[in-house]
């Protein structure tokens, strides 16, 4: 358990996913059989069993240590888990806060005789002093303080001492595997004691990674994606085939381990609906197009919702298994309930999940409305109709169709498609051209160029190579993807705050604001945050400017001019808006990064928020 | 404070507060006409240990440990005060109506406590303290005393050091697993860089070392003095390329501005008690905490407190009042001294603006 809680301390504190590889790949050769499994299991979120809550964390606290000191620990530290872990005190110390006895020391000699009569004294008649007179000066034990063990030489702490002064007797801390397999048969009733036994035996990290655990987030930053691909890296695999057999599987990945150290076949996955690694496009840049022949490509509509996998295969019993996955396998199906039904021919579809409202498909805002919730309510799914367009085909029945090249896919789905006829899962019609000239034309005007009503949704084109096999990850060459431009504004930059990592020395992370009818005069109001879009060069430009006009500091945040006529304009590049109450400005930008730096330009002339809410008004018409 | 019934007082007659009392100045000793690491200059100052809340420039007359005379002059010149009086651990001399004697405080090389006694009564300032173990300086003595002044910079349970070798150890194995970065270690300049790469040494590390500008100084001193601390290179003027898999010492604030662009993705640490708390650490981007302290932690200021026997605890310069609520609750006689003008050193050091850009 101490070295999983070793783990989790150093991941929550590193920012770079690279090094977080390393630390988990390495973590996973360093440790064995079946510790590491479940690690892997609780970091892909994969562990369920009933969780402590936090008036039970109060509780045991309070059982172990004085109240007044808990309350001013708790009020530096902020967090309930943290404080418990670290002030969690020693086992048999009576009252609370832990004590090592020391020794008394030897008086030391210059002292003379008055010294040791007066030791014990100065204790006895501290009882009857002033400070003490309101208390019961009867209950005042100040044993450990004097008269024992005179003999004994004081010698501070020596290493060992330091480190476990106090577990010479205490059991070893518990392994992650004991800790797992005895939280998911414990009682509820006999979580507190457990619990309290634990907290005895492990260290201050030890208890913060065991609140983690029971309390069922880990928060440390780390995808189920990334420990993935971390146990991949150790076998040197593709996190692909990683992701493929995983829904097969189930902690301690005993048998996940012994393949990717080479000491037995790979798992099977016998997972009747199971995901399949996503294909991705590239971002077409204006001069690829000079090397591309239009007629290898077929094109479609680029939808702005949110990519997903819909999957359906009969289990053992011939019944049809349905799930939907997210583009990085999460499984998804519990948000969607309402689909599926849908899914009830074996296959599975790559598409693009929507919120339709009388056959018209609504905003990526809309859309969000149904995202990340816990409980699906038939209130929501009545509002917010969920739809799939499909794109691809990547299984038939049993058939696999990912080596096939993609014109023949589209075929076959087309068919399936209409065999299925179902009003939520329809098609995403392809887009006729001829020439780039064409397509070009096609991509600024949708609405003309087949997508009708629903122009507003798209999010620009996607091109796919006719004969490109699906293909795991973002191959070159394959598909494109060329979304529209982009609204623009013009804000002046008005915050800066370090960066993390790598830019831990740099001013990158900006805030931004236009300028709005204040009292008396224009000020500006802050509109969104930035923090990439810029070339590095552009970085230390921007830095260079940070540094130079600062107003104020507040810890890692600068306050940088911005006043009419001095300051540095950002031309700001985003996807959407959306009306925030969270925000001064009302509004919050989707998807917002510097595109472009305007020092030609005096920040008075920056754009105002009144083209913002005009912006807003004709995006909330959709809605 | 009309009525006090002390030991002190019926024993002796003298109140404690008759001995040291806290002005604005500083604790100021009136039968011995001197202040105890005085924030402001004053006629005669008897410093505990070298750090720049504790001395000062300016004073009239310093009595310190010649460590700590030498720091002062290292860092604030030839001419920090009138005059200069080095005392050893375990000297004691007559400053008028009292004896001064210094007792090692394993704070930093150096640093002491300074037993204040006058008639019977014996006040123990301890300036910083820590009991843990430290290669790079003596360590703490306990010393009994009617009057305890301790510290408070860790008061509070949630702090408890660990052993600094477990953390060196974490160190260590991060170098080992990163080996194309360089590992970049915020520790303060005086002690606490000096005991981290002690302790890399203990732990068998002997590449060398590098050092940032601002470390140069203090650290050859500390050599001076026999403490091995193996093969150091200033960091200035080596190729980014060759820092590499290399370990650097640097102040604290060097560790997150422009100057750590000379090193190739720089793995940050931060060598201090206060990594603790996470959000001290985040706080700060550290992706590496070590909690190393030179100061007591909470286990070592309450052992400490009982240890001195003394029955009455005057808590100064930290977390006060949880200090002294443990105190009263263990049947001590315990206040809040109400100094100010000590800090962190580590929440107040800059290094000099021309090392910083270099």
């Amino acid at each position: 358990m101490n070295r999983f809680a070793e783990l989790l301390d150093r991941l929550a504190y590193e920012p770079g996913r690279n090094n977080k590889l390393r630390l988990i790949t390495g973590y996973f050769r360093e440790v064995a059989d079946p510790d590491r499994g479940y690690a892997l299991a609780a970091l892909t979120g994969a562990l369920s069993f009933k969780h402590a809550k936090p008036a039970l964390i109060r509780d045991l606290i309070a059982s172990r240590t004085d109240p007044v000191l808990f309350g001013l620990s708790y009020d530096y530290v902020g967090d309930l888990s943290e404080t418990v872990a670290l002030m969690w005190p020693r086992r048999g110390l009576g009252n609370g806060e832990s004590l090592p006895s020391h020794p008394s020391p030897q008086p030391s000699p210059t002292r003379g005789e008055g010294a040791q009569l007066r030791a014990p004294l100065s204790v006895s008649t501290t009882t009857n002093s002033d400070s003490q007179s309101d208390r019961r000066t009867s209950l005042t034990v100040p044993s450990p303080l004097v008269g024992e063990g005179q003999g004994g030489e004081y010698r501070g702490r020596d290493a060992n001492e330091s480190a476990h002064p106090a577990n010479h007797n205490n059991p070893p801390p518990p392994t992650l595997t004991e800790v797992v397999t005895t939280l998911r048969t414990l009682g509820k009733t006999e979580l507190p004691k457990q619990l309290e036994r634990w907290l005895d035996e492990l260290d201050e990290t030890g208890r913060w990674a065991l609140f983690k655990l029971v309390t069922g987030a880990l928060r440390i930053g780390i995808s189920a994606r990334l420990a993935k691909t971390a146990a991949a890296a150790l076998g040197d695999k593709d996190p692909h085939e990683v992701e493929l057999i995983w829904p097969g599987l189930a902690p301690p990945y005993l048998d996940l381990f012994a393949w990717l150290e080479g000491r037995g076949d790979k798992p099977v996955n016998r997972d009747p609906a199971p995901f399949r690694p996503v294909m991705l496009a590239h971002a077409i840049e204006d001069t690829d197009f000079a090397a591309l022949d239009p007629a290898e490509y077929i094109a479609e509509w680029k939808w702005d919702g949110i990519r997903v996998q819909a999957v359906a295969g009969r289990d053992e019993h011939g019944h049809i298994a349905a799930r939907l996955y997210s583009r990085t396998g999460e499984d998804i199906t519990g948000s969607f309930p309402d689909l599926v039904p849908s899914l009830r021919l074996p296959g599975a579809i790559d598409g693009e999940l929507l919120i339709l409202r009388e056959g018209r498909v609504q905003s990526f805002n809309v859309l969000q409305q149904r995202l990340n919730r816990k409980v699906v309510s038939p209130k929501l799914i009545k509002e917010f109709p969920i739809h799939l367009r499909a794109y691809d085909l990547l299984g038939d029945d049993e058939n696999d169709l990912r080596e096939l090249p993609f014109a023949e896919r589209r075929e076959r789905l087309e068919t399936f498609i209409g065999k299925l006829d179902d009003p939520r899962i329809d098609l995403s019609p392809t887009v006729p051209f001829a020439s780039w000239d064409a397509l070009t034309a096609a991509r600024a005007d949708p609405a003309s160029a087949g997508a009708g009503e629903d122009a507003d949704a798209v999010e620009g084109v996607m091109l796919k190579r006719r004969d490109a096999p699906y293909l795991p990850g973002r191959p070159k060459g394959q598909w494109w993807k060329w979304k529209r431009d982009p609204h623009i504004i013009d804000a002046v930059l008005m915050y800066a705050q370090r960066g993390h990592g790598k830019r831990s020395s740099y001013y990158s992370d900006y805030t931004f604001g236009v300028w709005t009818a204040g009292a008396g005069s224009d000020e500006l109001v802050p509109v969104g945050k930035a923090y990439f879009g810029f070339t590095d060069e552009e970085l230390l430009q921007i830095d260079r400017f940070v540094r130079r006009n600062t107003t104020e500091k507040f810890g890692p945040v600068r306050h940088v001019v911005h006043e009419p006529d001095k300051g540095l304009v950002l031309e700001v590049a985003f996807e959407g808006l959306q009306r925030s109450p969270r925000h001064k400005s009302g509004v919050a930008m989707r998807f917002p990064r510097i595109s472009r730096l305007r020092w030609d330009k005096p920040p008075r002339e920056a754009d105002r928020l009144e083209t913002l809410e005009k912006m807003l008004k004709a995006e909330a018409a959709e809605a | 404070m009309t009525r006090r019934c002390g030991v002190a007082t019926y024993i002796t007659g003298m109140r404690p507060q008759d001995i040291l009392l806290p002005v604005a100045a500083g604790l100021c000793c009136k039968p011995g006409g001197f202040h105890i690491d005085p924030v402001r200059p004053v006629e005669r100052a008897v410093i505990t240990h070298g750090h720049s809340d504790h001395a000062r420039a300016g004073h009239g007359a310093v009595l310190a440990t010649q460590e700590t005379l030498d720091m002062m002059r290292l860092r604030y010149g030839e001419n920090f005060a009138g005059s200069m009086q080095a005392i050893r651990y375990g000297e004691e001399i007559r400053l008028g109506d009292v004896r001064v004697k210094f007792h090692p405080a394993g704070h930093v090389l150096g640093s002491a406590q300074v037993a204040v006694t006058c008639k019977d009564t014996c006040i123990v300032a301890s300036g910083d303290y820590k009991d843990a173990p430290d290669p790079t300086c003596t360590p703490f003595e306990l010393v009994f005393c009617d009057v305890f002044i301790t510290e408070a910079t860790f008061g509070l349970p949630v702090f408890r050091h660990g052993d600094a070798a477990d953390e060196i150890k974490k160190l260590l194995a991060s170098v080992t697993l990163f080996p194309e970065r360089a590992h970049l270690v915020g520790a303060y300049s005086l002690g606490k860089a000096q005991r981290v790469i002690a302790l890399l040494r203990q732990a068998g590390y002997d590449a060398p070392i590098y050092l940032h500008g601002a470390m140069e100084k203090i650290t050859h001193y500390y050599q001076s003095r026999g403490i091995e601390l193996g093969e150091l290179r200033p960091v200035k003027g080596v190729k980014k390329a060759a820092l590499a898999g290399t370990i650097t010492l640097a102040p604290p604030s060097a560790t997150s501005d422009l100057w750590t662009r000379r090193f190739p993705d720089p793995v940050t640490a931060f060598a201090s008690g206060w990594m603790r708390v996470r959000a001290r650490a985040r706080q700060r981007g550290i992706e590496l905490p070590l909690v190393i302290s030179d100061h007591a932690d909470w286990d070592g200021l309450t052992a400490t407190i009982a240890a001195t026997g003394a029955g009455e605890i005057w808590v100064t310069h930290g977390q006060e009042d949880a200090l002294v609520h443990w105190c009263q609750s263990k049947g001590l006689r315990a206040r809040p001294l109400d100094l100010v003008g000590y800090g962190d050193e580590e929440e107040t050091e800059t290094p000099l603006a021309d090392e910083a850009d270099a």
